[in-house]
């Protein structure tokens, strides 16, 4: 029987917060977060379109803040919070993002949707009354080649609004 | 997909333990702060440390400490961090402008000010995957003979495209320097070489700690960015400026910096010079611009054509003057960054 | 919104409506896949994992044009955790496309002809160790004579980078007159001769091409692939496999973004096949960003000149049009996107006689193909630029020049197309009005500037790309007893809404909801054959096949129900889950309830439904190309501000009218507008295919300047401006609902909408795409020395033309036929005869 190549052996393992869940994963060291997802974790929602930090499919939030997963080394995700689009939704509902999308033609072949998704979050997580110039300025790491963004920022808009509304009954 | 080769790494707590290590492996470790750069570096094979060591879990490197005598910057702020800082106004203006423009808000949430002062030259000829510099026969600057942008230089030409060094510069920044043996404090002008693979004296085993800079208080600074997209592209110029002013408008100190025209930042002495001690006025902004022009030396290896990039110097260093002197020049700056600044 | 539906009218010829008033067609509507889409659940081609499955990745040539001497893979072979090495021998038999450039293999045999072309595969357990068993692969080149533009392929025939085509590295000569346009140019008052030059760019989707094959649990294949065209996959692995096409079972994945360059069948798909095969078990590839710019298949660079006649009022008596177009080193769908290059300039405004010469040439770099528009927008740009010129000289607006000589509706052309519903002159009017044309053009400060252009484009191509007499779209349903309904199609989502056309066509028949319909789609096994997603066509093809076997459904439903009911079969009305009499409502059925009775009266319930384009009275050799069962048109309004110092151009707002027929999905239908628009735009402003020549002297290299997502320059949310869409719906009896195609034809006015825009801001033409700050300056420059304001190219090399097929137009006459072919054919075999004899 031949050895385990060597970019075959899993020989890292870390514990980090998937989409809210205690994770361990073992994976083989010179993996990227992205890969690490995808790869061994099947988490599949967040996609990649050049690996080299370029074209944004492959946003995630760390620790809250959308980073690229294909330049994040796994090895430094241990005790991290990491969201995908895998974990947008709560109590069985999409997100008010994930519905805006939906209705509005936000995403059309859908690919760069997951990580546009995930940095909208992060913007109205931190800024929940955005202008549309910050909308634009927000996801523009992140390509679209179908839409041509607008009725992606008017998605995003109509969130924003629905989530507004939502708070305003909650009080 | 694009993989990483196999690496070790290395994660020290401590500054004295990332010395150590970086003594040990010497030039077969790299330092690993955002990876924004060094990471599609090593897929592309451009890069191939042996070691990666990371220096995210050293707490100190991410710290600002700002006294009425200056400010230290730690190495490892990401550039959203320096961006969003409201404290870097006025005289670092030009800095939080600069961090802002890098990239995209997802890469500046990684990447880091020492990364992207010590980010390495650039070339179409360089940044490129190992296939495709195999095509080519590869290029000077990495398992080649020929610089491919001018083939009978014996210098490699790839093209300093930090934004946030030419920034710095303006504002007479320094950095403070780590090494196992000891630690030295150098003039941000000083660190960088016009020699795209020799672009910088940051020596292997050293680790730039801290960014160091002066008060500026009575300064006003600028940076100017040319790229195609309002986002993620590098600089294939910039201009950075600093100025203090007189009461009565005259010019008492002024700085410029060239940015993504050379290997390296170029300071524009000559034309930050014929400014003092006269007042930002049409034929002075005219005359710094020429200058500051004459020395910018663009190259065909970025975006865009090289003879356009350096006719947009002088207008750029025209925009940063008629800034600091005070106009609204916001309908040019959104034009340029496609973007309107608060 | 509401009212505006409701005041729409239903055509007389249009499909029966359930009372009139249609409730899923036109209604703005949450797409049937948007949720899988926006959950992360889309599953894309890279986005399948099975257990066993091994990775693949191509070594490439580092060369643009050698001989193969050797292949030595046995270090690679050798290599830990490597599976398999394929080379050219393993995969020999030719493929291509179309039938006439059967020119490619999935592995290069003995001739590389660009940088990227595949020489050998590594299968292997982890993708790392694939890639870096690639270094382990020795190859023996000898160099060949690098070819790098279609000036240098002209004069140098030898060596031939394919042994067919015309002569020497010329790939296809077209030369097709209809009417004497010699005698146009007579009839002229003035005439016009400019040239202009298109740019390569390419699709850039954001998902890299993908593949997976399997050999499945009963020992047959079974190819998941990120491609437009699985029935074209389809046949190319059974010709190069040599399988029986029913033992080959090809899922198109859902495409995450395609835009023409997914559209051929490609080498790694074949080798990953091949590799399962081998092997028995998965094998999956993904390119890489780079590789993606080694399929290519995109936008071909074009050199245009074009000659035209128009008397002073604007009526044109005579165009010529002549095309140097740079193929790349394969034919792809070449010989009709030098077809196409000619084509459609007939289907916007009147031109009594025409006549064009195209010539495809071979080079050393990734082969061109279809990009959304093929082969159009290149001499649509000329056009509409030289016509933005023709207007200024006889100071008549452009806007009024063009609405002086649009086609009109079911119009015959010079060169035979027969067009559907023509309604550019209200997209023109319409385009006009939002955008305040009148009191800007000509009229805003210095560096401000407007221009306007028009376009058109297929409905689908009128031809498939092998000659069959077969339907070109086919579609089963499934009627459950559950109440569920279920399509099979083979049609294909791309992201632009396949999926949601049948669904929502089927629902409105039906009077279902959309989310009572399941879809399976793409897959050759599953569903009857649709040509796939490509020239336009699902929305009118596969739509009007879904039209079909719905009602043919509906039919037998409604038997049953008013037997059932006791109401006469053309009352009954189908709305709402529920068949009931239209006279009386609460007399009914549920939907579920009519599916049972049917199947109890009838048995099983299926139906079909197929689609075949009407005949063209294009009857000429080349004829084949351009005819469509209808057109889209659109008109575009650009705003450009441009700074006079630098050339920097920015554009904030951008008004376009699009004829669509009806917006079946006005939500769908708009982000297709406004994708062609960014789309445009990015052709317009910044994106380049540009290759790197190394000096002779040193090098023979011919590189991809920068085969990268940074440096290919995608507009990003920040370059896009705000955009104003106006649709104009006037149902075309020809599409479903009135359909037409939205996906392609918005993308064509923009590039010369910009070019005219530069002009009224700072008054000089940039002729050439894209139009950046440098050409803008240089023009400038030219203006400033009082030279002619312009940038662009000023010389068409000289071409041996074929003697042109002659085409009397339908107002000459004219059947369709060519007076000459037949004396052509003789001629050129006499003259192979020559050959041979010498």
């Amino acid at each position: 029987m031949s050895p385990l190549p060597i970019a075959s052996q899993k020989t890292s393992q870390i514990r980090f917060t998937l989409n809210g869940e205690e994770t361990d994963v073992s994976f083989a060291p010179y993996k990227t977060l992205l890969e690490v997802l995808r790869e061994d974790l099947f988490h599949t929602g967040t996609k990649h379109g050049c690996e080299l930090g370029e074209c944004g499919a492959c946003a995630v939030l760390l620790d809250g803040q959308p980073v690229l997963s294909c330049l994040v080394l796994a090895l430094e995700c241990g005790g991290r919070q990491v969201l995908t689009v895998e974990g947008l939704g709560e109590d069985g509902h999409l997100h008010p993002l994930q519905d805006a999308f939906a209705d509005l033609g936000a995403a059309q072949c859908g690919y760069c949707t997951p990580a546009i998704l995930v940095t909208a979050k992060a913007l109205l997580d931190q800024n929940p009354h955005p202008t549309r110039d910050q909308i634009r300025a927000a996801i523009s790491g992140n390509l679209c080649r179908c839409t041509g963004y607008l009725q992606i920022f008017e998605a995003v808009e109509a969130a924003m609004l629905k989530i507004a509304d939502q708070k305003s009954k909650v009080r | 997909m694009m993989r990483l080769p196999v690496f070790e790494f290395r994660a020290p707590r401590t500054l004295q333990e990332a010395a150590r290590i970086l003594d040990g492996e010497r030039a077969n470790a790299m330092p690993l702060a955002g990876g924004t750069d060094l990471l599609p570096n090593m897929k592309r094979r451009q890069q191939v440390p042996r070691t990666l060591m990371s220096l995210r879990h050293i707490q100190s490197l991410s710290d600002i400490e700002l006294s009425p005598s200056g400010l230290r910057l730690g190495a490892c702020l990401t550039l959203a961090a320096i961006a969003g800082d409201p404290r870097f106004r006025n005289g670092l203006t030009a800095l939080a402008q600069a961090a802002s423009l890098v990239a995209t808000p997802q890469i500046r949430n990684l990447a880091t000010l020492g990364g992207n002062v010590c980010l390495d030259t650039r070339c179409n000829y360089y940044d490129q995957s190992y296939e495709w510099r195999k095509s080519i026969n590869f290029c000077l600057k990495k398992d080649g003979t020929t610089c491919w942008v001018a083939p009978g230089s014996s210098k490699c030409m790839a093209v300093s495209s930090t934004d946030t060094g030419p920034a710095l510069m303006a504002l007479g920044a320094r950095v403070r320097l780590v090494s196992h043996s000891g630690e030295r404090e150098v003039l941000l002008s000083d660190l960088y070489n016009n020699d795209g693979i020799d672009y910088i004296k940051r020596r292997p085993d050293e680790i730039l700690a801290e960014v160091l800079l002066d008060s500026l208080q009575g300064w006003k600074s600028t940076y100017w960015k040319l790229r195609r997209r309002g986002s993620f592209d590098f600089p294939v110029l910039s201009v950075a400026a600093a100025a203090r002013l007189s009461r009565d408008k005259v010019v008492e100190g002024a700085h410029i910096v060239v940015g993504a025209a050379a290997c390296q930042p170029l300071a524009a002495r000559e034309a930050a010079n014929s400014l003092l001690g006269r007042p930002l006025n049409q034929p002075a902004i005219e005359e710094a611009a020429a200058l500051a022009a004459r020395i910018a030396k663009p190259l065909d290896n970025t975006d865009f054509d090289m003879t356009w990039r350096k006719r947009v110097t002088a207008e750029f260093v025209g925009y940063a003057l008629r800034e600091l002197r005070g106009d609204d020049v916001r309908s040019e700056r959104e034009s340029f960054t496609r973007y309107a600044f608060d | 919104m509401p009212d505006e539906k409701d005041s729409r009218t239903t055509p007389a010829d249009a499909p029966e409506a359930n009372g009139n008033k249609l409730r899923v067609i036109g209604v703005p509507r949450r797409r049937v896949d948007a949720r899988a889409k926006v959950t992360g659940q889309t599953r894309f081609a890279d986005d399948i994992f099975l257990p066993r499955m091994a990775h693949c990745k191509l070594l490439r040539s580092p060369h643009p044009h050698a001989r193969i001497r050797k292949i030595d893979t046995s270090r690679a072979a050798a290599h830990p955790g490597v599976y398999v090495v394929l080379t050219g021998k393993d995969v020999p038999i030719q493929y291509g496309i179309l039938p006439v450039s059967q020119d490619e293999q999935a592995l290069c045999v003995d001739r590389v002809r660009h940088v990227g072309d595949p020489v050998a595969a590594v299968v292997a357990r982890e993708e790392l160790t694939a890639f870096e068993a690639l270094d382990l692969i020795d190859v023996d080149y000898e160099i060949l004579t690098t070819i790098s533009d279609p000036q240098e392929a002209l004069t140098t025939p030898e060596p031939r980078i394919h042994e067919y085509g015309e002569e020497g590295n010329i790939h296809k000569l077209v030369a097709l007159e209809f009417g004497n346009v010699e005698e146009g140019f007579a009839e002229a008052d003035e005439i016009f001769e400019d040239t202009f030059f298109f740019q390569g760019n390419t699709h850039l989707p954001i998902e890299q091409h993908a593949s997976v094959a399997i050999k499945d649990p009963e020992g047959k294949l079974t190819v998941w692939s990120s491609t437009q065209t699985p029935h074209y996959l389809h046949r190319a692995l059974a010709k190069v496999l040599e399988l029986p096409a029913a033992h080959i079972r090809v899922i198109a994945t859902p495409n995450g973004g395609a835009f023409g360059g997914k559209s051929d069948p490609f080498n790694h798909e074949i080798v990953v096949a091949k590799a399962a095969l081998l092997l028995d078990r998965p094998v999956k590839i993904c390119l890489t960003r780079e590789e993606v710019f080694y399929c290519h298949r995109g936008r071909h660079p074009v050199l245009m000149k074009f000659k035209t006649g128009v008397k002073r009022d604007g009526a044109i008596t005579g165009m010529h049009l002549q095309t140097l177009i740079d193929g790349g080193a394969y034919g792809s769908y070449g010989v009709a996107s030098t077809f196409y290059a000619g084509a459609l300039q007939t289907t916007t405004y009147h031109i009594p006689r025409y006549r064009y010469q195209g010539c495809r040439t071979f080079t050393n770099k990734p082969p061109c193909g279809p990009k959304r528009g093929h082969g159009t927008p290149q001499p649509r740009f000329g056009q509409e630029v030289q016509l933005d010129k023709i207007a200024e000289r006889l100071k008549i607006d452009p806007a009024d020049l063009r609405l002086r000589i649009v086609e009109s509706s079911n119009s015959v052309t010079a060169n035979f197309l027969q067009l559907g519903t023509v309604n550019l002159a209200e997209c023109i009017r319409r385009v006009a009005k939002v955008s305040n044309w009148k009191e800007k053009f000509r009229n805003l400060p210095e560096g401000h500037g407007v221009g306007l252009a028009c376009s058109a484009y297929l409905t689908g191509a009128g031809l498939p790309i092998y000659w069959n007499k077969m339907p070109h779209s086919g579609v089963q349903l499934k009627f459950d007893r559950s109440g569920g309904v279920t399509i099979f199609c083979g049609a294909t989502e791309i992201g632009q809404g396949s999926d949601d056309v049948l669904a929502g066509i089927v629902a409105e028949v039906l009077g279902i909801d959309t989310f009572d319909i399941r879809l399976f789609t793409g897959d050759t096994d599953l569903g009857p054959v649709d040509l796939g997603s490509y020239s336009s066509r699902v929305t009118l093809m596969a739509g009007n096949a879904a039209l079909q076997a719905a009602e043919r459904g509906k039919a037998i439903l409604r038997e049953a129900a008013a037997e059932k009911l006791q109401v006469p079969k053309e009352r009954l009305c189908f709305a709402g889950k529920r068949v009931f009499d239209s006279a009386a409502p609460e007399k009914g059925l549920t939907f579920q309830e009519a599916v049972c009775l049917a199947e109890a009266r009838f048995g099983t319930i299926g139906t079909v439904g197929s689609y075949t384009p009407p005949t063209s009275p294009a009857l000429y050799k080349g004829g084949g190309v351009g005819p469509s069962p209808t057109y889209s048109y659109s008109a575009a309004v650009v705003q450009v501000e441009v700074n006079s110092v630098t050339g920097w151009v920015t554009v904030p707002k951008v008004w376009i009218a699009h004829d669509i027929g009806r917006a079946l999905n006005p939500t769908l239908v708009r982000g297709q507008v406004e994708g062609s628009v960014y789309m445009g735009l990015g052709e317009a402003l910044m994106e380049e295919q540009e290759f790197r020549r190394l000096p002779k002297k040193l090098s023979h290299a011919l590189v991809h300047k920068f085969p990268s997502i940074l440096e290919y320059k995608s507009p990003t949310s920040l370059d896009m401006p705000e955009v104003v869409t106006e649709l104009i719906e006037e149902p075309d009896p020809r599409g479903p609902y009135g359909a037409k195609e939205v996906g392609q034809g918005p993308l064509l006015p923009i590039m010369p909408a910009v070019a005219n825009a530069v002009y009224d801001a700072v008054g000089v033409r940039i002729d050439e795409i894209p139009v950046t700050p440098e050409k803008i300056l240089k023009a400038l420059a030219e203006k400033k020395a009082g030279r002619d304001p312009r940038f662009g190219p000023t010389d068409f090399p000289h071409i041996h033309w074929p003697e042109a097929l002659r085409v009397p137009p339908p107002w000459e006459g004219g059947d369709g036929h060519a007076v000459n072919e037949v004396p052509r054919r003789q001629k050129s075999r006499q003259e192979k005869e020559k050959v041979l004899a010498s």
